[in-house]
């Protein structure tokens, strides 16, 4: 398929601007004149609308089919939500707006935070972060604040994290400055006690841990992980992104975490879009409330307003008061929902033990337990006795329509499949891929070149990694585009975690 | 509920299967503990139809631009948004799609990015852009987070004239990676690069806006030259709507570009979800933070497109990652893709000429004393009220236009100025209405 | 494309996997044949400036894989003489010709006795049946 630099015509256009006669528009200084313009391409509107038609053919959503990406919460984004994101009282309203003309989106705003307060059991909470590990990031900044406020800045400065977790938890604790502690897992999957306790001492800031892990497991001892942490005065921080399997059956507050971020574009439907936006918000325990960026959004008689005066803020972590326009869809979705949210986590653990329970004889199970709202096979099994990876029967499963699900995560899983359902599946759906997913496992013994050279329905055929990092070609190039067909093609796609 | 996909008789086949007597049982690792045993405080399910109700009563009490004749800019803008974009970005294939991992099922949203990056690269001049950062504010952290890396310094040197929510972020960030930030305090509006010269000594990058916050023109190449002897990294941070006239970074000296995308091609929702874009020269295309699509071909040797360089991202790098970036804004970068498609290198021109035609004509029918008189400026230009500025914003306000930003809120010694912004869907009629308004 | 594994007698090694040859007072450093096969295909190599110093342990440059990226850790210290422009722009030359064409920087030793804490190929192909 063209880009659509190549589909542009000099003196084709789409669309045009107002230009007024009355008016003409001063000269910019030499100097700071733009001497050639941009290379933006030049189309009729309807070729433009046809190219990019022809993009989204090429694509696969949810809306598309099944798509079963571990810790990433693939769940029907409700219509309604994009009806009433685009009402013009929230769409074209001007963030600068005086604040007697956004009532109505600040009450929003406050209700939402109420919300988010009560689903994880704490006491704050702020909206502004972007996406998940930018609420990371601003977790570790408030324990950061928190402790040079108490003069223990200079003492604490490793943060603790599983051997499990997400690459985001490791990334940003660099990022705000700390150093990295890891702990393993033991058998059951749950965190190593014994580990545990040679790692945390007087020097910990904090432990970073999402619950259920990316095992898709319930840390079984929680409580005693808690209780390690806050005796030496150190922090716990959850990583929200598993928040789906327990919203109204156990509080993140409650399982000892004073730090939470959500994920807003996983437990609470915000359409991923490709790669974003999300909205990572952050809930805090009381003590922590003074470092939360400014402005807070409160409450005063019964308006509502922006709070400016907070000494202790850590500061600003993006503009504005956050990414809006996500507030309003979750908070649509968690209005949907009301007070039965509960019965979107238990369907949703109830599918993702459906399917492993029809799936474990075929792949191998890594952890004899039952699962939350994600599971982890190994296809270890498929290697040894057929040389088939978890890479061949993910661009398998492509053949059945399904998207893949995450592979090569979490990292002490060879060959690991990680599965989440969601709670908007049917059972015909769950068969349907179970029945793949086995048909798959019958394929890697009986013709695994099958699954070697998949995908085969695809638009394209399994793509060639090792030449795209090789070459960095990352724009078009208008006169010397390189004819990348011409050199010699890999065949093996890179075996590197994919989906988180 | 709304969305629930299971009968009861589903739940019983499916405990069956799995051997649970029941739901609860399926919850039996979670410690006695930790369990929450009462029901949410959070109110009755609601319809559709109720959902919408509720909505609309909320958004009716905000005052939105359609409401009043609005001149409010200072980093958001109300530009046109083109009816494309949205028949785009509601379809479900990319509405609803994951982050694209899986490459043949992604060709869609991967070679969008790569005409985004594309796009961008072409804008500023540069020769490597991601897929978008989360807005203007935080690209201007990754940018320092990149000069750190690159140049071993860890020195910020902000001009005063930086939008202050930008200079904020900076500052929030800088603690964590270890770096310190001086600022340049701005002369008549604009940035001195004498005095620039002397704060970039030692300094890991420099970080100017062209057009500044108060819509001044920067002395831009002298500002990037400045930096470049320091050996600190010019970053500047431009409005993607003024490079239809305004010459591309990367032409005058600069390591990196960055700015906010809102303007072009999203509404203003409020403040968010934006874009932020980043680009920068060839030589750092291994540092750059967020997501990177790169070209190649599969086994048939059919071109196609993938994440690339992926090994730097918090994924496979972790610790030593180049940032913590994952979901970022890709969505409402290809809201921003669609409307340069839609505009063309003619239509961007127009657009922003009509944008410098309208303010300057603006300030002629105002016959109000400007902040900085002495400037060429953009599409925003500051003026004095001669008295409170958010006094005069009130009451124009009543009047059914609001007349802009109270600068006076950032900087001292200004609360009798507003910043009055002027794009091109302000009409001729508009303009005199404002200056109706704040006549006294 | 990859050499069949192998862990020339010749060479020291170090135990996080980089080799050393040594030759009259300078030593050729690269990495082993565990490490290329982990990374898989070499797609990057990010070497030293001439001239530089390299510390024993220190980290002194880096190669990429479609999978990591991974430090390049040195056996030795020294001053950097020459980078192997070869492998700066064809890295998978590491991948098939380990010991050889892929050899990544020679660097003049600043203490040659900095070699007795390094591992023979017994000792380093013993190391690797315990991982």
């Amino acid at each position: 398929m063209k880009l659509v630099f190549e589909k542009s015509r000099p003196g084709r256009r789409a669309g045009r601007v107002p230009r007024p006669a009355e008016v003409t528009p001063p000269a910019v200084p030499d100097g700071l004149r733009r001497q050639r313009p941009a290379r933006l391409p030049e189309l009729p509107e309807i070729e433009l609308v046809r190219h990019f038609t022809e993009l989204t053919t090429r694509n696969f959503g949810i809306d598309t089919g099944f798509y079963p990406l571990g810790s990433c919460t693939m769940k029907y984004n409700p219509r309604v939500n994009e009806r009433v994101a685009a009402l013009p009282g929230f769409r074209d309203l001007h963030p600068h707006q005086d604040e007697d003309g956004a009532q109505g989106a600040l009450e929003l705003m406050h209700d939402l935070q109420e919300m988010l307060a009560e689903i994880t059991g704490l006491d704050a909470v702020s909206l502004q972060p972007a996406a998940g590990s930018q609420g990371e990031l601003t977790g570790l900044m408030l324990m950061r604040a928190y402790f040079a406020d108490r003069g223990e800045g200079d003492r604490r400065r490793t943060i603790v994290v599983a051997d499990t977790a997400h690459g985001t938890n490791p990334a940003s604790v660099t990022m705000a400055g700390y150093e990295l502690q890891k702990v393993a897992t033991d058998p059951r999957g749950n965190i190593d006690l014994e580990d545990l306790r040679t790692k945390v001492d007087e020097s910990t800031a904090g432990l970073m841990l999402t619950n259920p892990s990316t095992l898709g497991l319930f840390d079984e001892h929680i409580e005693e992980v808690s209780r390690i942490f806050h005796q030496v005065g150190a922090l716990l921080y959850y990583d929200g992104a598993n928040l789906n399997a327990v919203c109204g059956i156990s509080r993140p507050g409650d399982m000892g975490f004073d730090i939470v971020h959500i994920n807003l574009h996983k437990t609470f439907s915000q359409p991923h879009g490709g790669g974003g936006p999300g909205g990572g918000p952050i809930a805090v325990r009381d003590r922590l409330e003074p470092y939360l960026p400014v402005p807070a959004v409160i409450r005063d008689g019964n308006r509502f307003r922006m709070d400016y005066d907070r000494p202790k803020s850590i500061g600003k972590v993006r503009a504005f008061t956050g990414p809006f326009g996500v507030f309003v869809r979750s908070y649509a979705f968690m209005l949907a929902w009301g007070r039965e949210l509960r019965t979107m986590s238990e369907d949703a653990v109830l599918n993702a033990n459906y399917l492993l329970a029809r799936l474990k004889e075929a792949y191998e199970l890594p952890f004899d337990r039952l699962c939350m709202h994600e599971f982890v096979l190994s296809a270890r099994n498929l290697k040894r006795e057929h040389g088939i990876t978890a890479l061949d029967v993910a661009k398998r499963l492509m053949d059945y329509r399904f998207h893949p699900p995450t592979i090569y995560f979490p990292l002490i899983v060879p060959e690991a499949l990680m599965i989440e359902p969601t709670e908007t599946e049917t059972k015909e759906t769950l068969d349907a891929f179970s029945d793949a997913m086995l048909a798959i496992a019958r394929e890697a013994a009986e013709e695994p070149e099958t699954l070697k050279n998949a995908p085969h329905n695809r638009p394209v055929g399994r793509l060639d990694e090792v030449k795209a990092a090789k070459r960095a070609i990352v724009r078009y190039r208008f006169e010397d585009h390189p004819d990348l067909s011409a050199e010699p093609t890999a065949a093996t796609a890179g075996e590197g975690p994919k989906g988180v | 509920m709304t969305y629930v996909c299971l009968t009861d008789a589903d739940r019983e086949e499916m405990l069956k299967t799995i051997g649970a007597s029941s739901v609860e049982d399926l919850f039996r690792d979670v410690p006695a503990g930790v369990r929450f045993d009462r029901p949410l405080d959070l109110g009755d399910p609601l319809t559709e139809q109720e959902i919408v109700e509720r909505l609309e009563e909320l958004a009716g009490r905000n005052v939105h631009a359609g409401e009043e004749i609005s001149f409010v800019g200072a980093g958001v803008y109300d530009h046109y948004v083109p009816a494309v974009i949205d028949a785009i970005l509601q379809r479900g294939e990319f509405l609803t799609a994951y982050t694209p991992y899986q490459p043949e099922m992604s060709q869609g949203i991967l070679q969008a990015i790569f005409e985004y990056q594309t796009v961008i690269c072409e804008l500023t001049g540069m020769d490597v852009s991601n897929a978008s950062g989360y807005d203007g504010t935080t690209v201007a952290a990754d940018a320092c987070y990149i000069a750190k890396h690159a140049t071993g310094r860890t020195k910020i040197v902000l001009a005063e004239t930086v939008n202050p929510q930008v200079r904020q972020v900076v500052r929030t960030y800088a603690p964590g990676f270890g770096m310190e930030v001086v600022d340049v305090p701005h002369r008549d509006g604009v940035t001195d690069p004498d005095e620039l010269r002397a704060a970039a000594e030692g300094a890991a990058c420099v970080i100017f806006q062209q057009p500044n916050f108060f819509g001044c023109l920067e002395p831009a190449p002298d500002l990037a030259a400045a930096a470049n002897d320091a050996e600190a990294l010019p970053v500047a941070h431009v409005d993607p709507v003024s490079l239809g006239v305004l010459e591309a970074p990367a032409n005058y000296g600069c390591a990196i570009a960055i700015g906010e995308g809102q303007g072009a091609g999203n509404p203003l929702s409020y403040g968010g979800p934006h874009y932020g874009f980043i680009a920068a020269r060839a030589e750092f295309t291994r540092r750059m933070p967020g997501r990177i699509v790169g070209e190649t071909t599969d086994v048939a040797g059919q071109r196609g497109y993938v994440l690339t360089l992926q090994t730097r991202e918090q994924h496979i790098r972790r610790e030593k990652a180049t940032s913590n970036i994952t979901t970022n804004q890709t969505l409402l970068a290809l809201g921003g893709l669609i409307n340069l498609c839609w505009l063309g290198p003619e239509g961007l021109r127009e657009q922003a000429e009509t944008c410098m035609a309208l303010a300057e004509h603006t300030k002629g029918r105002l016959e109000l004393p400007l902040l900085f008189p002495e400037q060429t400026t953009f599409k925003e230009f500051a003026i004095r009220v001669g008295r409170s500025a958010q006094d005069a914003i009130r009451e124009a306000r009543t009047r059914g236009v609001n007349p802009g930003y109270p600068v006076g809120r950032d900087y001292p010694g200004m609360d009798d100025a507003i910043l009055v912004a002027v794009t091109e869907r302000r009409t001729l009629d508009d303009i005199e209405l404002l200056a109706e308004a704040l006549a006294e | 494309m990859a050499a069949p594994e192998s862990y020339p007698d010749d060479l020291l090694y170090h135990p996080e996997h980089d080799w050393a040859r040594i030759e009259d007072g300078e030593a050729v450093l690269g990495i082993t044949w565990y490490a290329q096969d982990a990374l898989g295909e070499l797609v990057h190599f990010e070497p030293p400036e001439q001239g530089a110093t390299v510390a024993k342990d220190g980290i002194y440059g880096e190669v990429e894989s479609v999978k990591a990226v991974s430090d390049l850790i040195s056996p030795l210290s020294g001053e950097v003489l020459a980078v192997n422009q070869k492998v700066v722009e064809a890295p998978e030359t590491v991948n098939g010709e380990t010991y050889g064409e892929g050899w990544l920087i020679r660097i003049r030793l600043a203490d040659p006795s900095e070699t007795e804490s390094l591992l023979d190929a017994e000792a380093y192909k013993a190391l690797l049946a315990d991982q």
